[in-house]
């Protein structure tokens, strides 16, 4: 009995720990779930009232489910030549600032070379100073252009040149980091299979960080369709998307605000979900 | 031309492969930032055109005009962070070490928001945050808020939206900082006696600082500087720095004032850089 005693004795602190450990764990759990519950609430909402229909000008409050802002969302005049232009500008950036900042990458990991410091810094920079004076300044630069006899009228090409800008450091992050874990046995090896330089970067370096470089695109093109401070210091009287809510947030909000921001969100999370599925897949066979 | 990239060696390849690149930064991203600071030095008016005139005044009048929207900018900015630090850490900590297969689902469940236009998700908080939406009328039957009292236009509402526009940036370092943890040192840490919270203080919050650290710069320097939040769900008392430069540059068309106000942000932005820094060790900044 005695004996029996004891040894409860002895593990009840154990067990209490053990009990405190399971609440601990779950209070966690369930502190984590809320947290997701509040990141999605407003993306919720902007879902929800993309059904709505709205009997004043603002869409803010429920009054009834229709159909009608998904199968009409371009009744509103200058939202599908708005989204064109931003889907046009994201594509275009995407591209340039995704191959740029891929020759930067490879130039970063693979050479030692003067200058590494300051071509470092001069990456990181953009991504440390504030959206609003990336813009101004390059406004500025758009302005005082005439004076050298360079007239760049602000439009398509200063929005293109100004998204180019702040995504070829995105770009350049996302490939270094694939580079870096890179198995450079890889390309010995086809070199001594007797591949030369340009045959071994075509056929092993580039397949192998294609993921990062597919990954690079998606980011610049995310961050180019929502980016809007920069945009609009360097748009003129041209109207992207984001330019577009903004004004519009002035004076109405049609649904086809929230029917569109649906939609460019679907896409992305089905992209990112499919990503994530092919990972899970490749880490299961490796 | 050799295209030697397969070796770590010296020679002009590398600045082949960086020159389009860099010529690109140089000239539209460092060149405009010296267009910036001479125009922050120019005086004049719309009317007659501005011209250089070392107008260090455009500073000091900045200074002593818009001082409340710095501050405001730099108090919001910094309660902002806080908050999602606070937040974000205990859910990074929960992926990073009980995720388990789910990891990279709840990740994206992280970075989900960020693809709901941000312009449109700072109008869902106007929804959510309205006079008649759900919070409010829950708040003044709790007493919380007196009757009448409003959350929209508040520095409440503004704070709330930019630490929510902001989480992914704290919430994604955290991560990755507590994911690189080497399990075996907590263990070691448990083994040697020390209680689950000390081995959290000791050992796992200390390894994590090299995201806290990137995680505070990367809210707090895009914070600082937004003036959308305070455009959408603040009232004009509730205005920031970026909502002043905004108005004088596309409104006022007062672009030296608008260029010195963004040269003091970014000044005060770098001074408090340096000094979180150095409070934190300058290692952890690069680790």
């Amino acid at each position: 009995m005695t004996s029996v005693a004891a040894e409860a004795g002895r593990t009840r602190p154990n067990a209490l720990s053990r009990a405190w450990a399971f609440v601990l764990r779950h209070v966690l759990t369930v502190y984590s779930l809320l947290f997701f519950v509040y990141l999605m609430l407003p993306i919720a909402v902007v879902i929800a009232f993309s059904f709505n229909h709205p009997t004043g000008r603002f869409n803010y409050t429920w009054r009834g489910f229709t159909w009608d802002n998904w199968l009409h969302w371009n009744a509103v005049p200058g939202i599908q030549s708005a989204i064109t232009l931003s889907l046009e500008i994201a594509l275009f950036a995407s591209i340039v600032a995704t191959a740029l900042g891929t020759l930067i990458a490879l130039a970063l990991v693979r050479y030692g070379f003067r200058g590494r410091g300051t071509t470092n810094l001069i990456i990181f920079l953009p991504l440390s100073t504030p959206e609003i004076v990336l813009g101004a300044s390059l406004a500025t630069l758009f302005l005082h252009s005439a004076s050298y006899g360079l007239s760049i009228p602000f439009g398509f090409w200063t929005i293109l040149i100004a998204h180019i800008m702040f995504c070829i450091s995105f770009a350049v992050v996302t490939v270094k980091a694939r580079l870096i874990g890179f198995d450079r046995h890889l390309e010995e090896a086809a070199m001594d299979l007797g591949a030369n330089e340009w045959t071994t970067f075509i056929k092993v370096t580039l397949p192998l960080i294609a993921p990062a470089i597919l990954a690079a695109l998606l980011l610049c093109f995310a961050i180019s369709v929502d980016d809007f401070v920069v945009t609009y210091f360097n748009a003129g009287n041209q109207v992207t998307f984001p330019i577009f809510v903004w004004g519009a947030a002035r004076v109405a909000t049609p649904p086809q605000i929230n029917v569109i921001g649906t939609a460019i969100f679907g896409i992305a999370v089905t992209l990112m979900l499919i990503n994530v599925f092919i990972q899970n897949r490749r880490s299961k066979q490796a | 031309m050799g295209f030697g990239f397969l070796h770590r060696h010296r020679g002009s390849t590398a600045y082949l492969l960086l020159a389009p690149g860099m010529l690109f930064l140089v000239v539209f991203f460092l060149v405009p930032l010296g267009f910036l600071a001479y125009q922050s030095l120019e005086s004049g008016s719309i009317d007659f055109g501005y011209a250089f005139t070392w107008a260090w005044d455009n500073y000091s009048s900045a200074i002593t005009g818009y001082g409340t929207q710095f501050k405001r900018s730099f108090a919001y900015a910094g309660i902002a962070t806080a908050i999602a630090l606070l937040v974000s850490y205990p859910v990074a900590y929960w992926i990073a070490f009980r995720g388990g297969r789910w990891k990279n689902l709840l990740l994206l469940c992280i970075v989900a928001p960020f693809f709901v236009t941000y312009l449109i998700r700072t109008l869902a908080w106007q929804t959510i945050l309205s006079d008649d939406g759900l919070i409010v009328r829950t708040l003044t039957d709790m007493h919380i808020l007196s009757p009448g009292g409003r959350l929209l236009a508040t520095g409440t509402a503004v704070v709330a939206g930019i630490t929510y526009n902001f989480l992914p940036f704290m919430a994604l370092p955290l991560y990755v900082s507590l994911e690189q943890i080497d399990q075996t040192l907590i263990e070691a840490a448990e083994d040697l006696y020390a209680s689950k919270w000390t081995a959290f203080f000791r050992v796992t919050f200390p390894l994590s600082l090299p995201g806290v650290v990137a995680g505070t710069l990367l809210t707090f320097i895009p914070a600082a500087g937004d003036f959308i939040n305070a455009q959408l769900l603040g009232s004009t008392t509730n205005h920031m720095i970026g909502n002043v430069i905004n108005s004088k540059y596309n409104e006022l068309i007062d672009y030296p004032a608008a260029a010195a106000m963004s040269f003091i942000l970014m000044a005060i932005i770098l001074a408090l850089v340096l000094i979180y820094a150095r409070a934190v060790g300058s290692e952890k900044l690069t680790g």
